[in-house]
């Protein structure tokens, strides 16, 4: 092979090469062209949704749409009941969710060793937690809080025969809530905790303090941002949720304004289901559905925001303490 | 030395309080503060300390040295108990501090860790200011009158050498300061709760040459009033600052003895190569 030839084939192959080069840059764009149109597709989706609801619900909303019962079999009226029930609601689901994940997180990054069967088996139970249906646990709440928790104060401690806390009631839908939830947080703020440098701990237990004191005082403070964030989604969860409130404690038409833990209440979630499902007039009571879940979704975002805004402050105070 | 013990036990409370601890009376025999005998440490499987035996005397500075994972950490973390924190650990063989063994069962770690005190290689304030770093040994330990918090909070500043360069910021966060301040903040914080023996675990490695020659000279002034033992990788360092050293190597304490003699005369063939910088 002379010098000519073996310069004319190595040409050759820097032309094809090239050429396939070209043709490899060619077919990027498909796979970048599929995963935009999946977020426009979202997106649209999300717009369509949002949007919908907001034409058609946002000239319900009116002073007193928010401050007054609903009326005449709901087709008309407000649904005040209601955004005062999903407030307690969620309310108290957080009071009872945060200190139960806590301090399972706790026991899990600080009481037990992460590789053992127990702590597995543990984890393995919460995950599953978190994937069980929300009816089930909807009829886990009826069975296991109103059924027996309830039932067993009335008979054995109260020995009433008329059900006082063995009936459906807020402080069993927010219990039942409490559990559909508390993986999130659980999740959360094991992360929180994990993240914690280990040297923190080590120097507050060379100091003489003691495993408790180390958790109260520096895990625990450490971490809060890492529980609001728990706290946050599950509050974003909870809040929405039908099946688990519907056996456990909401109210069809409930005009009074629960005052004990033991009273029924009204939820948002469960009046658009009810408004869809019962409505006697639907076109009467379409606009007033459509102002519910309005209202519903910004209870929910304002629920949000000012669990964001806490965490938020806690995090600049900590950076300038 | 069982009056020593007795007079410890019962000042518990007040040594948080009030006084200084006095210089030992150097005319007294010497008396061990802490012996190690036979000791032999287990990470799950792995034997990560063989048969150590060893004294420590108060007022004295000792240097642990030796290559890294020799064991020097591991067994400078023993004489506090802070392996305990460490899961699938074992210990056999015995530590005792005055004459009392601080791995029986009825002894106090938190106690344990008051009067043995810990710096550590990274400095590690916590994310409060710098006042609650100093208190927060006090606090721990019950101490809630203000008045004596705000006393030990400046007295240890004062003796870590910081109080100067921070008493107009007490209330300012502790991650303001630089890395030399931070690691003399955790001194302070080690000092407030008067331990008797302080354990540095490299504690100037991540420091600039300014930074760690004050940490040396705060050694030099710290030792007249505890006992200090010091894991260093530094050999300069432990012959500057030391009276004792100890050379470590695979786990096992090869030479101990006074500094000066250690690093001229050493009796083993390993510990000149280690010193001479023919192997580690």
């Amino acid at each position: 092979m002379s010098i000519a030839e073996k310069n004319f084939a190595s040409a050759e192959t820097a032309t094809i090469s090239t050429a396939q080069l070209t043709g490899r840059k060619s077919t990027g764009a498909v796979p970048r062209g599929l995963t935009f149109a999946a977020v426009i597709i979202i997106l649209i989706m999300l717009v369509v949704i949002l949007g919908n609801i907001v034409i058609h619900g946002a000239g319900t909303i009116s002073w007193e749409f928010l401050s007054s019962p609903p009326e005449h079999g709901m087709v008309a009226g407000g649904i005040f009941p209601a955004i005062f029930g999903t407030t307690a609601l969620v309310i108290l689901m957080t009071i009872a969710v945060i200190p139960l994940g806590v301090f399972t997180a706790v026991y899990l990054q600080e009481y037990t060793d992460p590789a053992s069967r127990l702590t597995r088996f543990i984890r393995l139970a919460i995950n599953n937690l978190a994937g069980v249906p929300s009816i089930v646990f909807g009829l886990f709440g009826l069975g296991f809080f109103i059924g027996f928790v309830g039932g067993n104060i009335d008979s054995v401690i109260l020995d009433s025969t008329r059900p006082v806390w063995g009936k459906p009631a807020i402080i069993w839908a927010s219990l039942t809530l409490a559990l559909l939830t508390v993986p999130v947080v659980i999740v959360s703020t094991e992360e929180a905790l994990k993240a914690i440098p280990r040297e923190l701990k080590d120097a507050s237990l060379a100091l003489g303090a003691t495993r408790l004191q180390t958790i109260f005082r520096i895990l625990l403070p450490q971490a809060l941002p890492g529980i609001f964030t728990g706290a946050i989604l599950a509050v974003s969860r909870g809040a929405g949720e039908v099946a688990p409130v519907m056996f456990t404690g909401a109210a069809y038409y409930l005009p009074q304004l629960p005052t004990k833990f033991t009273d029924q209440f009204m939820e948002l979630g469960y009046h658009v289901f009810v408004m869809t499902t019962q409505s006697p007039d639907v076109d009467a009571t379409a606009p007033i559905l459509y102002g519910t879940v309005l209202v519903l979704l910004l209870l929910t975002f304002l629920l949000n925001f000012v669990a964001i805004v806490i965490r938020s402050r806690i995090r600049t105070r900590r950076a300038n303490v | 030395m069982s009056d020593h013990e007795t007079a410890n036990m019962s000042e518990i409370p007040s040594r948080f309080t009030t006084g200084s601890v006095e210089p030992v009376d150097k005319t007294q025999p010497r008396v061990t503060k802490i012996t190690v005998r036979n000791l032999d440490f287990f990470y799950d499987k792995h034997q990560a300390l063989h048969d150590v035996s060893m004294d420590m005397f108060p007022n004295r500075v000792m240097a642990l040295i030796g290559p890294s994972g020799c064991g020097k950490s591991t067994f400078l973390r023993t004489l506090n108990r802070m392996n305990d924190t460490i899961p699938h650990t074992r210990l056999t063989g015995s530590v005792t501090l005055d004459g009392q063994d601080i791995y029986s069962k009825s002894k106090d770690v938190s106690l344990l860790r008051t009067r043995v005190g810990m710096v550590f290689q990274r400095s590690n304030p916590f994310p409060k200011s710098i006042f609650d770093n100093v208190a927060y040994g006090l606090r721990v330990n019950g101490i809630k009158d203000m008045g004596v918090i705000t006393a030990a909070v400046e007295g240890t500043l004062k003796q870590a050498f910081l109080w100067d360069e921070v008493k107009d910021k007490l209330q300012k966060s502790a991650y303001l300061l630089s890395g030399g301040q931070q690691q003399r903040l955790c001194i302070a914080r080690a000092l407030a709760v008067r331990p008797e023996v302080l354990l540095m675990d490299e504690p100037a490695s991540a420091l600039d040459p300014l930074s760690t020659a004050k940490i040396e000279e705060l050694i030099g002034e710290l030792k007249k009033m505890y006992t200090i033992i010091i894991v260093t990788h530094n050999m300069q360092q432990a012959a500057r600052i030391s009276d004792d050293t100890a050379f470590f190597y695979e786990g096992q304490l090869i030479e101990d003895g006074p500094t000066k003699q250690l690093f001229t005369k050493p009796e083993k063939k390993r510990t000149e190569d280690y010193i001479t910088g023919r192997f580690g």
